[in-house]
């Protein structure tokens, strides 16, 4: 497996909100070309640990990045420089302005670094998703919830990411545009970027992931290939029986 | 009132009133971005005027001790960070960015001949005083509270502001200023004399506020500040820093300051404490606007200099309390038609 030359490495990474440890000793690795999805319960510290990897949380712990230790000092600003790009729950996106100015500033660092080929990387994204390109003057406030998710995405995109962090790209959305979601991130793992994608979803992300972990109450619980991960008997029963999110006695009684 | 006196009147309304929509949107601009009312936009602009007085009368003035200061404290604590994170290669590249531009201008003004330079050269040494003042107002004093609360960077504004005061009193004396006029030049409109130096004042400021539009609705750059305005967590994510951000808006708020001094300077006489009733009189324009809408903010302020002028015929003594009294309705309004939204944390 390419997680020998990982392009992310985590080694025993710990959150704290005040005493509260969110992130407990959490080690996972990233190859190049993967797709790797944290599966969990609410409150299980996903959003959290992306938080962390991106540089908006204080953590404890060692992260490689393309074989660099990523310091504390990193900002947001400098990892989103180096092609690590997060694509947050909360979407994010600038309400008021226009779908092509909301793009147009994804590529806001690599202007910085001097790059001037963002009508190239514009077009790219308007491939991948021809609805943002129909819908490009209006302002990103105004569309719907799966729009606006595509227009997270896209905003990534234009950054021109190694690896792009997903964090609950399917909450809220219809069915239908859950498909489409998960059919683009297989594809965009066809043009060489690396996904970490946190999912309640757990099916669907298994489905289309290489590796899987499970995080519960803040630490990993269960690892391995996705293909064994939806084999394994505790995944059915606590995140694959139903369809709706992990009942919380379950996932207590799992982790302890 | 005869027509004469209507027209004088409207004229110096308008004229006052261009200067006041250009602090306005600086203070709506910075307010938008880095959530600070920026108590000290008038000190910039009454900073400005005076740099420019003293360099006329050919003296060096004392605004470029406070740059060479305030440029040495944000150059130190840079240095105290890189040493922290052992970057010790990053130092002579924050002395180079730091002290060059204060050193060079140190320089300048300690060789030449301040008394017989051309009057644009001396416009131009002014902005390059006041303006990096700006960004190092912000690294020294807003920056280290950037995500504290907004009443807390009102007291750190409040402070801010009293301790200028305090220097340019220092730096300047408690003397009255007045630069040269641009012009002398008067032209009849019809039965109306229109003054030169009040055109070419309205004329620089829109020509001002028609840059800053371009500037925010056409460059990257000035999306990305809007960008921070609206969503800071969706700005910091496509890696527009927030310290970035923070300092283009005050490099802005500064320019805007020093341009609106030297266009006040030949107008009104200045003191090293005219500033604050400057900033009363953009702010009350900015709340116009509701301290969010530009074109309000400046519709706001054209109203604020008319009001003043026609107040400071029927009732100059209460002028400044018509001014102010204006706050009240506005608010009203506001409170009436807008719904409260709890600062986030």
């Amino acid at each position: 497996m390419s997680a020998n030359n990982p392009l992310l490495n985590v080694e025993r990474l710990s959150v704290c909100y005040g005493k509260v440890e969110a992130v407990r000793q959490v080690s996972l690795a990233i190859g190049e070309g993967q797709i790797v999805s944290v599966i969990g319960p609410n409150g299980a510290g996903k959003t959290t640990l992306l938080g962390a990897l991106m540089g908006l949380l204080p953590a404890e712990g060692e992260v490689a990045y393309l074989g660099k230790t990523l310091q504390r000092h990193h900002g947001v600003a400098q990892r989103v420089g180096q092609g690590l790009n997060l694509v947050p729950e909360s979407r994010e996106l600038f309400s008021p302005m226009s779908v092509e100015d909301n793009l147009l500033l994804g590529a806001f660092s690599r202007h910085r670094q001097g790059h001037r080929d963002h009508g190239l990387t514009l077009a790219e994204v308007f491939d991948l998703f021809p609805r943002l390109k129909e819908r490009r003057r209006q302002a990103a406030g105004t569309m719907s919830g799966g729009e606006r998710q595509m227009l997270a995405m896209g905003r990534a995109l234009m950054a021109k990411p190694k690896l792009l962090m997903l964090d609950e790209p399917s909450l809220g959305l219809a069915p239908r545009v859950i498909g489409e979601i998960f059919r683009i991130i297989t594809e965009l793992r066809a043009t060489g970027v690396s996904i970490l994608l946190v999912e309640q979803n757990a099916r669907a992300a298994l489905k289309c992931s290489d590796y899987g972990y499970v995080l519960e109450n803040g630490e990993v619980a269960l690892q391995g290939p996705a293909a064994e991960l939806a084999d394994d008997p505790k995944v059915i029963e606590t995140y694959l029986g139903r369809k709706s999110a992990a009942p919380a006695p379950a996932a207590a009684a799992l982790a302890g | 009132m005869d027509f004469a006196i209507l027209t004088f009147l409207a004229q110096d309304g308008l004229t006052t009133g261009a200067i006041y929509a250009l602090i306005a949107l600086a203070i709506v601009l910075v307010f938008a971005v880095t959530r600070v009312i920026l108590v000290c936009q008038g000190d910039f602009v009454a900073f400005s005027a005076l740099t420019l007085a003293t360099l006329q009368a050919g003296e060096v003035p004392g605004t470029l001790w406070l740059l060479l200061g305030g440029a040495a404290l944000v150059c130190a604590k840079d240095i105290v960070t890189a040493v922290r994170r052992r970057h010790a290669a990053r130092i002579p590249l924050h002395l180079l960015t730091h002290l060059s531009l204060p050193l060079l201008l140190w320089a300048l003004l300690g060789n030449l001949d301040l008394a017989n330079l051309h009057g644009a050269l001396k416009v131009l040494l002014t902005l390059a005083i006041v303006i990096p003042l700006g960004p190092i107002f912000y690294r020294l004093v807003y920056q280290p509270a950037a995500q504290a609360s907004v009443l807390l960077l009102l007291i750190l504004s409040v402070a801010l502001h009293s301790m200028l005061v305090g220097l340019g009193l220092w730096l300047f004396g408690a003397e009255g200023f007045r630069t040269l006029p641009f012009t002398d030049s008067s032209f009849m409109l019809g039965d109306a004399m229109i003054g030169g130096q009040n055109l070419l004042v309205i004329g620089i400021a829109l020509l001002l506020i028609v840059a800053l539009y371009l500037f925010f609705g056409h460059s990257l750059y000035g999306k990305a500040l809007r960008a921070t305005a609206f969503n800071r967590n969706g700005a910091q994510l496509v890696g527009i820093p927030t310290e970035l951000a923070g300092s283009s808006a005050f490099f802005l708020a500064a320019l805007i300051g020093a341009c609106s001094g030297i266009l006040i300077g030949p107008i009104t006489t200045l003191y090293y404490d005219s500033g604050f009733l400057i900033s009363l009189k953009g702010f009350v324009a900015a709340i116009i606007g509701g301290l969010a809408s530009y074109p309000l903010a400046a519709g706001g302020a054209f109203l604020v200099g008319l009001i003043e002028s026609f107040a400071s015929f029927w009732a100059s003594a209460y002028k400044e309390v018509i001014v102010f009294t204006l706050v009240i309705p506005v608010l009203l309004w506001l409170s009436l038609t807008t719904h409260h939204v709890e600062e986030e944390h």
